[in-house]
Parts: C-alpha cells; sequence; structure tokens
C-alpha cells in the first residue's frame, strides 16, 4: 500500500503555508458566533477593554475555546503520525489501540456513579486510558515478541472489549444521562476548559518526538532495517508508543473521541509532501490544529443556539476527503 | 592479517535447525566472500547473526577485534551494511530519500542531510543505473530496480563490510554483472571486505575470493575458492549432480 504520486510540494514549503493558515483558522474561529464580532473587535479585546459582552465572549469563551482545539487536534494528528510509523500501518489512528475506549470506560463509569465534577470526570477519563494503556503494552509484549502485528492485533482485541463494556453502560444508564454520554463519545469540547494544559501537552509531544524524527523514517521501513541502520528499535518503539498514547489519553480526556482527524490529518500532510517525518509531524499538527479549529466553530454555529458534537462535523468532513484520497491513487 | 569481522566456534540455529555448528572464520579486507547453501539452509539467519541482528546460541562474533555485543547498535552501522534479501515499503518515499537513509549512522539527531550526503547518494545511485530517477516514488519501481536502490543504499552507507542477501535476485545478466564488479571494485580499491549469499557458483567463483558453504544441517565448510568450491562440495551442498567444465574465459560449474 503506497501512494504513487511525487509529493506536491517540498516540506518547508508545506510548513511555511500551514503556519500560515492556522492564525487564519484561529480568528475565524473568534469571530464567528452569535454574538457578531469582527477583525476589530477581536484587536480591541487583545489590546485593551471592547464594549461587553464582547470582551468577555472572545477573552473568556471563544479564545480558550479556540486554543483548546488546536492543541486537541494537534495531539490527535501527532499521534496518529506516530501510530502510523509504530504500527507500520498507513491505516492507525490514536484509537486503533483502545485508549480511547478505556478513557471511554472511565468517563461513563463516573457519569454513572452520578459524579458531575469537571476535574473528576477528566480524572477518570485519564485513568481510563492509562488503565487501557498499560493493558495493551503488557498483552502485546506478554511472549517476548513486540512486534507491531502482535501490537495491533492486541490494541483492537482491547479496543473491542472497551466497546463492548461501553454499550454496557450506556444500556444501564438512565435516560437524562444518555445525551450527555453520546456527545462525549462523539467528541465535544464543550467543556475543554483549560487550554494552558492541552498547549503544554502539545508542546512536549513535539519536542520530544522531533529530535527522533529522522529515526522514525528509517523505522517507518521496517525493525530490521532500522536495526542495520544503527536504530535501537525496541527503546524508540516503547518511546513513540508512549508518547502516542499519552497525547491520545490528553486529546480524548479534554474532548472526547473526536474521530478521523488522527487518521486523515497525516494522511493529508504525507500526500502533499511526504513521508519525511521532519515534515510530516509538526505539518500533522498545525494542519489537525486548524481543521479542528474550524470544525468546532461549524459545530457551534451551524445549528445554533443547538451545538452538534465536534466528532460530527469531523466525520463529515473527513469521509469525503478521505475517499477522494482514495481515488487518487492509493492502492 | 588483521580481522575485520571473525566468529569463533559459532553455534547458530533457528526453529530447531542447527545453520552452523563450530563455525570459526574470519574476514579480513580486502576479502570478499560468498555463502552457499541450499534454499532453508540458513544463509540469511547466519548473515543476520554476523550483523548483530538475532542471538546465536554460543561462540563468539567480534568485529575490529570486540565482541559485536558490545557494540552499540550505531557504531555497528558505521562497520557494517546490510543489503536485506527483501524490503517492503508501506510508506511512500522517493529514490533519493531511500538512498540517503544509508546516511543515517553518521547523522546526530538534530542533524540533517549535507550537500556531501545528498552527493553520496546520487552516486550511489549512479553506480547502480538509477541516475535521474531521484524524485521517483519508489513503489513504481520495477523489481530489478528497487533491488539495486537497496544496494545503492548500502553504497550510501558506504560500510567497511558489506553483507548482502542475494544481491543478484531480480536483476538481469547485465546488472548482475555490474552491480557484483561495483562491490568488488569497492572492496579492491577502498580496502573492504564483503559478504554475499548467492545461488550461482559461477558468480561466487568470478566474483569472491572465499566461500563459505552451508550443509543445512550444522555442517559446513569454508576456505579460499580455488580449494573449497569443488565440484564435489557443491554436489554435497545442493544434493545434486554438478559438473565443472572448461569454458571460454574460466571454467564453470553446471548441474549435471
Amino acid at each position: 500500500m503506497a501512494d504513487h504520486h511525487a509529493p506536491l510540494m517540498r516540506g518547508p514549503i508545506l510548513l511555511t503555508g500551514l503556519a500560515a493558515l492556522a492564525p487564519v483558522c484561529m480568528v475565524f474561529a473568534v469571530t464567528t458566533g452569535s454574538v457578531a464580532t469582527g477583525w476589530h473587535d477581536v484587536w480591541l479585546a487583545m489590546t485593551g477593554p471592547a464594549a461587553e459582552p464582547v470582551q468577555r465572549v472572545i477573552t473568556e469563551l471563544r479564545w480558550p475555546r479556540a486554543i483548546s482545539a488546536f492543541a486537541t487536534g494537534g495531539m490527535l494528528a501527532l499521534a496518529g503520525a506516530l501510530m502510523q510509523v509504530l504500527l507500520r500501518n498507513p491505516l492507525a489512528d490514536p484509537y486503533v489501540l483502545g485508549i480511547s475506549g478505556g478513557a471511554a470506560v472511565g468517563m461513563l463509569g463516573a457519569m454513572l456513579a452520578g459524579i458531575t465534577a469537571t476535574l473528576v470526570l477528566t480524572g477518570s477519563a485519564f485513568l481510563g486510558a492509562l488503565v487501557s494503556m498499560f493493558l495493551v503494552f503488557s498483552l502485546a509484549r506478554g511472549g517476548g515478541g513486540w512486534t507491531p502485528t502482535r501490537l495491533l492485533l492486541t490494541g483492537v482485541i482491547v479496543a473491542a472489549g472497551w466497546g463492548a463494556l461501553i454499550s454496557f453502560l450506556l444500556a444501564v444508564s438512565p435516560e437524562q444521562q444518555l445525551r450527555g454520554m453520546l456527545f462525549w463519545l462523539m467528541g465535544d469540547l464543550t467543556y475543554a476548559e483549560n487550554p494552558a494544559i492541552a498547549s503544554l501537552v502539545l508542546a512536549a509531544g513535539l519536542v520530544i518526538c522531533l529530535p527522533f524524527a529522522r529515526h522514525l523514517n528509517v523505522l517507518s521501513r521496517g525493525d530490521l532495517q532500522a536495526s542495520a541502520l544503527g536504530v535501537n528499535t525496541q527503546p524508540l518503539r516503547l518511546q513513540i508508543y508512549v508518547v502516542a498514547s499519552l497525547l491520545t489519553a490528553a486529546a480524548v480526556t479534554l474532548a472526547g473521541s473526536i474521530g478521523f482527524v488522527g487518521l486523515i490529518v497525516p494522511h493529508l500532510v504525507r500526500l502533499l509532501s511526504g513521508n519525511d517525518q521532519r515534515f510530516l509531524l509538526p505539518g500533522a499538527v498545525l494542519l489537525g490544529g486548524s481543521l479542528l479549529v474550524v470544525a468546532d466553530t461549524l459545530a457551534r454555529t451551524v445549528l445554533a443556539p443547538d451545538q452538534l458534537p465536534v466528532g460530527v462535523i469531523t466525520a463529515f468532513l473527513g469521509v469525503p476527503v478521505f475517499l477522494a484520497l482514495l481515488q487518487r491513487g492509493y492502492r | 592479517m588483521n580481522a575485520l569481522l571473525e566468529t569463533t566456534e559459532l553455534h547458530v540455529g533457528i526453529a530447531g535447525l542447527a545453520v552452523c555448528r563450530n563455525l570459526t572464520f574470519s574476514i579480513c579486507r580486502p576479502q570478499c566472500w560468498a555463502i552457499l547453501g541450499k534454499n532453508g539452509a540458513g544463509k540469511t539467519t547466519l548473515l543476520h547473526t554476523l550483523a548483530g541482528l538475532r542471538p546465536y546460541d554460543h561462540g563468539s562474533i567480534r568485529l575490529l577485534g570486540k565482541d559485536i555485543d558490545q557494540w552499540p547498535r550505531r557504531d555497528i552501522a558505521r562497520h557494517i551494511g546490510v543489503t536485506f534479501q527483501d524490503c517492503d515499503d508501506r510508506f511512500p518515499s522517493t529514490v533519493l530519500e531511500t538512498s540517503l537513509i544509508g546516511r543515517h549512522p553518521f547523522l546526530r539527531p538534530w542533524q540533517w542531510e549535507s550537500d556531501d550526503d545528498r552527493s553520496i547518494a546520487r552516486a550511489a545511485l549512479r553506480a547502480v543505473g538509477l541516475a535521474g530517477l531521484d524524485h521517483r516514488i519508489v513503489s513504481t519501481l520495477s523489481g530489478g530496480e528497487r533491488r539495486r536502490l537497496a544496494i545503492a543504499t548500502t553504497l550510501t552507507q558506504d560500510p567497511d563490510l558489506y553483507l548482502l542477501d542475494e544481491p543478484t535476485n531480480h536483476l538481469d545478466v547485465h546488472h548482475q554483472i555490474a552491480v557484483l564488479d561495483t562491490i568488488t571494485r569497492r572492496v579492491r580499491e577502498q580496502g573492504k571486505s564483503a559478504m554475499m549469499i548467492l545461488h550461482d557458483a559461477n558468480l561466487a567463483s568470478r566474483y569472491c575470493d572465499h566461500v563459505l558453504l552451508l550443509y543445512g544441517d550444522g555442517r559446513h565448510e569454508c576456505g579460499p575458492v580455488s580449494t573449497t568450491l569443488t565440484e564435489a562440495n557443491l554436489a554435497n551442498v545442493y544434493g545434486h549432480p554438478i559438473h565443472r567444465i572448461q569454458g571460454p574465459a574460466a571454467d564453470v560449474f553446471v548441474p549435471g
């Protein structure tokens, strides 16, 4: 399975373009909503007090939410790109190893127990993600071998187990809680209140991965080839697994299982400028962040005053884009 | 003669099968070794073992006098280059990118390939007849072209010891000769050494000075081509009669 077309543009050009796209998307998000605002209001709100309620809407609602959306999208895209290298499978996404399932069981379980404190809810989701991460890792390692295939199969089966538990929890949950649960399962940024943590996690993930980006290029050609070229494959694979898992856990904890970003964004970047991870990883972060910012803005405005789960929008955008990619020559 | 790679009483096995028992030999510069053996005799397993890529039962393998297990992987890769039997590319990459990964062991984590690295990679591509295909996507190449690209990657790595697993696989006669010419010229002119798995005793006798014969049951034979590559030994290796007849330039081996 490989793309037969030469990359459309060089890495630096792509990164420059994406770096320019991101602020445009942020401004779009901040100026769009039920309270009409323009560039001018945003500028005023950032530099000095603007008229109420515009000041409050922009600085307390839209900016934090746009930053949370960007960081979440960036984390998912980065985690997806790493998972694809780790599993040597272009179809891998951040959720394929069951991390989102573990988080969902933690979250739904806490909701079912009647907990409403956001901190406790996100805490249980994160705990669920960690449990899933260690479970998959220790099961995949069981026989000593730690091959991509074994890891993938273990993850897929554990994810299926979480899926069954989620169905069970939904079945026994009272009617009035179902809507909130379903929103969370589909991905929803309403509760992503603290943009600082998400931004920090994303930055840490990038800082850890970028020095090893060229190692990932070699690793994507297979363990044996990578070893022969001097890569310590097992420690590197463990490192990618931990980083990708923690990024996914953080994203899912913040915003539920937002689909397609982690699958499609790395593919789009790869299609545009090739598989060099030194461009692919930062490119995926920029594009994933921008995509989720736009999707979230649409999610809260298309049916205003009702909000849609952002996962619905990313899926609506993602399915046609992915099918178009397939048509373009993936075999 | 100081040995580049040497083994002492090496035992290698895989899945209950003995590949070699008590194998003691050494590869010195500028030697060119061929490994011959029938299918499933363990040639690839032995090659990977010599590159430090898999464990062995007992004995020792020393690279430049130091036990191979004591070497950091990156340092091994600066001395030993391996061309694998097959490579599967799951992700798209260009011909030049693929050749350039041969420079990986020589670069620090943040370091980018320099113009020098790129000219080394381009020279390697030229040497295997892939000049001008820099930006082609690897999956659009033919089987023979991909084989030559894998060899170019090892040429870019420019190791002291070339370990080549069936380098002539998929290649037409012209490219078989061209590739082996390139490798053996490097061995002779730059004081390198090579060990390659071959299926053609004639290529072995034409290009190599030493052979290692694997009988498939742990027994083996190694030594200079002139004394080791004989009708009787080859017949033993393949379980098929082999005749040595006089050819126009040199003697040739033909199956009986």
